[in-house]
């Protein structure tokens, strides 16, 4: 690997719980070069820059900096030694000026207290480092999100970052926003910092790569520079052995539509915009439909509406012909319409209830004698959930913490399940878990369709799209972009997302 | 692939919860082990403690908190708080006290005096109405519970202060005559030696743990504090959850008006105050989480046990009134730091 490197992780492991997330990974950062991590969902690249930047502390094996064994306690600590990382979320307090964002905690001290001058001069001098006319006083909500990305970098350079971690920093960004980050990435290069690179674009990556890591299943599997791999070699370092999700199941095409959708626009909820914009769609029973799209394309917008969180602006939302589109939440779950939301802790899961009360949480209503709940048909009813999703657990009385993501997403599918809905919308549904556990959500939905259940699921994923899916729908800034059947090629997805339109 | 996948996951759940762990038992039963530990202390120190009359007489001490702590553990179980409890006792006595005193309708020129059971109704009716305000400023216009319940505080405090001109009703007695008399039956009176403020309380409380404990509304509340969003897509209606919650606590402050005005024979627009704050402190002490989702009737029972109790017995040994503060501050804070002890590891997963 040559003399360049900065920063190597040795053997590093990391189990949460009984998962393990990292099986001994070795990886190199080399010095003014962007190393990219490829990888899927839950592969463990974002535990790996984690441990690389002090987030959390590997179970076993160490990290060599200039080839001295360091532990980073925390990301101070790491960032003392030049290792910064900059998140998916942004860690911007966004009611504080640009400058105040990038001294927070170490503020320059004057005679009169903070030295405001000083700062505001330093941030200038930054911003002009990188060649951006952001001005330091500039309150940090009122910057577009690639700018905020460009002062989190900014950040990270004042405390003499030698290498920096970006985790998936492209993805809310416009096309035009990505290429000011990539001349940012090139100048910081040109000045001897190295970068670590991790994005689920892999087209887009691949231009700042210089060299490529690939993990699977919290193993490192591949490693090369640039020059000799391609974007195939990626995809199949990055799948491995062909994993089945799975084939459509049989489909009665004669059927009418359970559900349909006439027209819907949603508003954005930041900016003025439309985050869905005049769609139409209808699914038959037993249909599947799986939605594909970048970050920010619409499909959260579209199915927390069509469950009835947001508000249409305007629009149909029909149920086997009737109008639910001023229904409630329960009222659209009464009529078989039910949502897995994309985000498990916050809106799926009552982290405080046992697994077998969030199992009949939304059913509890059918297993009411007059006032009070029946334990006997309430057990049933669990027993009969947690064997029919297969969820791996101790009994209905464990804590649903206890479970792995895996088990804790069929849980929230169980959940809904239960209440016998015709249409199930899925955000997501393999977001966090593991690769076998994938399989397992996808053939249970798979089986459910042939019983009749109609499907809508969406996914950021190309490989998920063409697993079970009668219908591929490709949606771009709110609108269907393109629609598929089963028999397309990854490759063709990918390019109607809009992912390919930068290269 | 499958099957080394099935076999992580199945050695992951060594299942800490399970294991016998005496540290376990004496956190999860603490309120339990604090309040015998209190009379075990107190009787020692003091030869009256450990009778059945100090007991009795320490009960309907407790009656007022514990139906205060009934009507909060409801509130705290969704994440929320109710400050207006102290007040809403406050203005119901009033209240009470006002149709007590016969209610003047001038354009029939009559005076009403009515019965001592619907009094009773009333009252209870008036602190369903103002706990149904408190609600529907959380649930439907987002106001923050401590502030909107803060308001409320002073709000209820003033109209109780109005309503009397800052006197105090005295006659609560009723005549024969009038056909009201019997208001004092439920501060005096005994039935089987009990006083009727702790069968009130028993009956509340029973209400409470069925209500949590065995119907949907329960479970939803459960399910509300825990995670609001997540109830919500799973079809709870938490608006409404929401709402009762603050019309059962109003509810439980205005029964407590009535026994504490009854115990008095009178009704004054002071009682009750900082009273919220006792009845926080039992909910607290009885394992409930503030940030919601987890707690028990029987938990919160015995927590504002252990507060009257520890209370009254420092009174008994003559504890100044200043220590007896130190003490009941210690105690909360001690009470807090099980709690955070408790759940505070688990959150994290």
């Amino acid at each position: 690997m040559g003399d360049n490197v900065v920063l190597a992780a040795r053997h590093i492991a990391k189990s949460f719980g009984g998962v393990q997330a990292l099986k001994g990974v070795n990886f190199d950062v080399h010095a003014g070069q962007v190393t990219t991590l490829f990888g899927e969902n839950g592969a463990g690249k974002s535990t790996l820059m984690k441990i690389l930047s002090g987030v959390i502390q590997p179970t076993a094996g160490e990290i060599l900096l200039d080839g001295q064994p360091v532990e980073f306690e925390s990301t101070t600590d790491a960032s003392r030694h030049g290792v910064s990382i900059i998140h998916q979320e942004l860690s911007l307090a966004p009611n504080l000026s640009v400058r105040d964002n990038i001294f927070l905690g170490r503020e320059i001290p004057g005679t009169g207290g903070v030295d405001y001058a000083e700062e505001t001069r330093q941030t200038r001098a930054l911003m002009e480092d990188l060649e951006e006319a952001i001005d330091p006083l500039a309150p940090v909500d009122s910057l577009r999100l690639g700018q905020q990305q460009i002062v989190e970098i900014a950040r990270a350079l004042s405390v003499n970052s030698r290498i920096l971690i970006m985790d998936e920093p492209t993805s809310a960004l416009s096309a035009s926003e990505v290429e000011v980050l990539f001349g940012v990435i090139r100048e910081l290069k040109s000045r001897g910092v190295s970068i670590v690179y991790i994005s689920h674009h892999l087209e887009e990556a691949l231009q700042v790569t210089d060299q490529a890591v690939v993990l699977r299943d919290g193993d490192m599997v591949a490693s090369a520079p640039r020059d000799e791999i391609d974007l195939p070699w990626i995809v199949q370092k990055m799948v491995g052995s062909h994993f089945d999700l799975g084939t459509p199941p049989p489909l009665n095409s004669d059927a009418d539509p359970v559900l349909e959708i006439r027209d819907l626009s949603i508003r954005m909820e930041a900016a003025g915009g439309k985050a869905v914009n005049d769609l139409n769609l209808s699914v038959r029973p037993g249909e599947i439909v799986c939605i594909y799209g970048l970050m920010g394309a619409g499909r959260t917008e579209l199915l927390e509406c069509l469950a009835g969180r947001v508000p249409a602006e305007h629009g149909q939302i029909l149920m086997r012909g009737g109008d639910i589109s001023d229904m409630t939440i329960p009222e659209r779950i009464d009529n078989g319409l039910v949502l897995v939301p994309e985000d498990r802790q916050r809106d799926g899961l009552v982290q405080t209830m046992s697994v077998g009360e969030n199992l009949s949480l939304a059913s509890i209503l059918d297993f009411c004698r007059r006032a009070f709940v029946s334990d006997r048909l309430e057990r049933g009813i669990v027993d009969r959930a947690i064997k029919e999703v297969t969820v791996k657990t101790d009994g209905p009385d464990a804590p649903v913490t206890s479970l792995s993501g895996g088990n804790q997403q069929k849980v929230v599918i169980g959940k809904m399940l239960a209440t016998s809905p015709s249409v199930m919308l899925l955000d997501e549904p393999s977001r966090g878990i593991d690769v076998g556990a994938k399989g397992e959500v996808f053939r249970l939905l798979a089986q459910h369709a042939e019983d009749g259940l109609a499907v809508i699921y969406s996914t950021s994923e190309v490989e998920e799209c063409i697993a079970i899916a009668h219908r591929i729908i490709v949606m771009n800034r709110g609108r269907i972009a393109a629609e598929f059947s089963n028999d397309i090629t990854k490759e063709e997805i990918m390019a109607a997302s809009g992912e390919a339109v930068i290269a | 692939m499958e099957t080394t996948q099935t076999m992580t996951e199945n050695t992951a759940q060594p299942s800490a919860w399970q294991r016998f762990n005496p540290g376990r038992i004496l956190l999860g039963g603490r309120a339990f082990f604090a309040l015998i530990t209190i009379i075990v202390v107190f009787s020692l120190l003091s030869p009256h403690y450990f009778t059945v009359s100090n007991f009795l007489t320490m009960s309907s001490h407790v009656a007022i908190f514990g139906l205060l702590s009934m009507g909060m553990l409801m509130v705290i179980l969704t994440g929320g708080i109710d400050l207006s409890v102290g007040s809403v006792l406050a203005v119901s006595g009033v209240f009470a006290g006002f149709l007590m005193q016969g209610v003047e309708i001038e354009s029939a020129g009559v005076i009403l005096y009515p019965p001592v059971w619907a009094v009773a109704v009333l009252t209870i009716a008036f602190g369903a109405f103002i706990g149904a305000i408190n609600g529907v400023l959380v649930a439907i216009f987002k106001v923050p519970a401590f502030v909107a319940t803060l308001g409320m505080l002073y709000l209820a405090r003033g109209v109780a202060l109005l309503m009397t001109n800052g006197l105090t009703f005295n006659n609560l007695g009723g005549s024969a005559e009038l056909g009201n008399t019997g208001f004092d039956w439920l501060g005096f009176n005994r039935i089987a030696g009990v006083p009727i403020g702790v069968i009130i309380l028993a009956l509340v409380s029973l209400v409470a743990a069925l209500l949590l404990s065995r119907t949907a509304f329960g479970r939803w509340l459960y399910a509300t504090g825990g995670n609001y969003r997540a109830a919500e897509l799973s079809g709870v209606p938490t608006r409404r959850v929401t709402i009762s919650v603050y019309v059962f606590s109003g509810m439980c402050a205005a029964i407590a008006g009535i026994v504490l005005s009854s115990q008095l024979t009178s009704a004054g627009p002071t009682a009750g105050f900082t009273y919220e704050l006792t009845a926080i402190a039992g909910v607290v002490i009885g394992g409930a989480a503030l940030a919601g989702g987890r707690g028990t009737v029987r938990g919160t029972l015995l927590g504002a046990f252990v507060i009257g109790f520890l209370a009254d017995g420092l009174v008994i040994i003559g504890v100044s009134e200043y220590w007896q503060q130190v003490f009941t501050g210690a105690v909360i804070v001690l009470a807090v730091l099980l709690n955070s002890l408790e759940y505070g590891g688990r959150r994290k997963t």
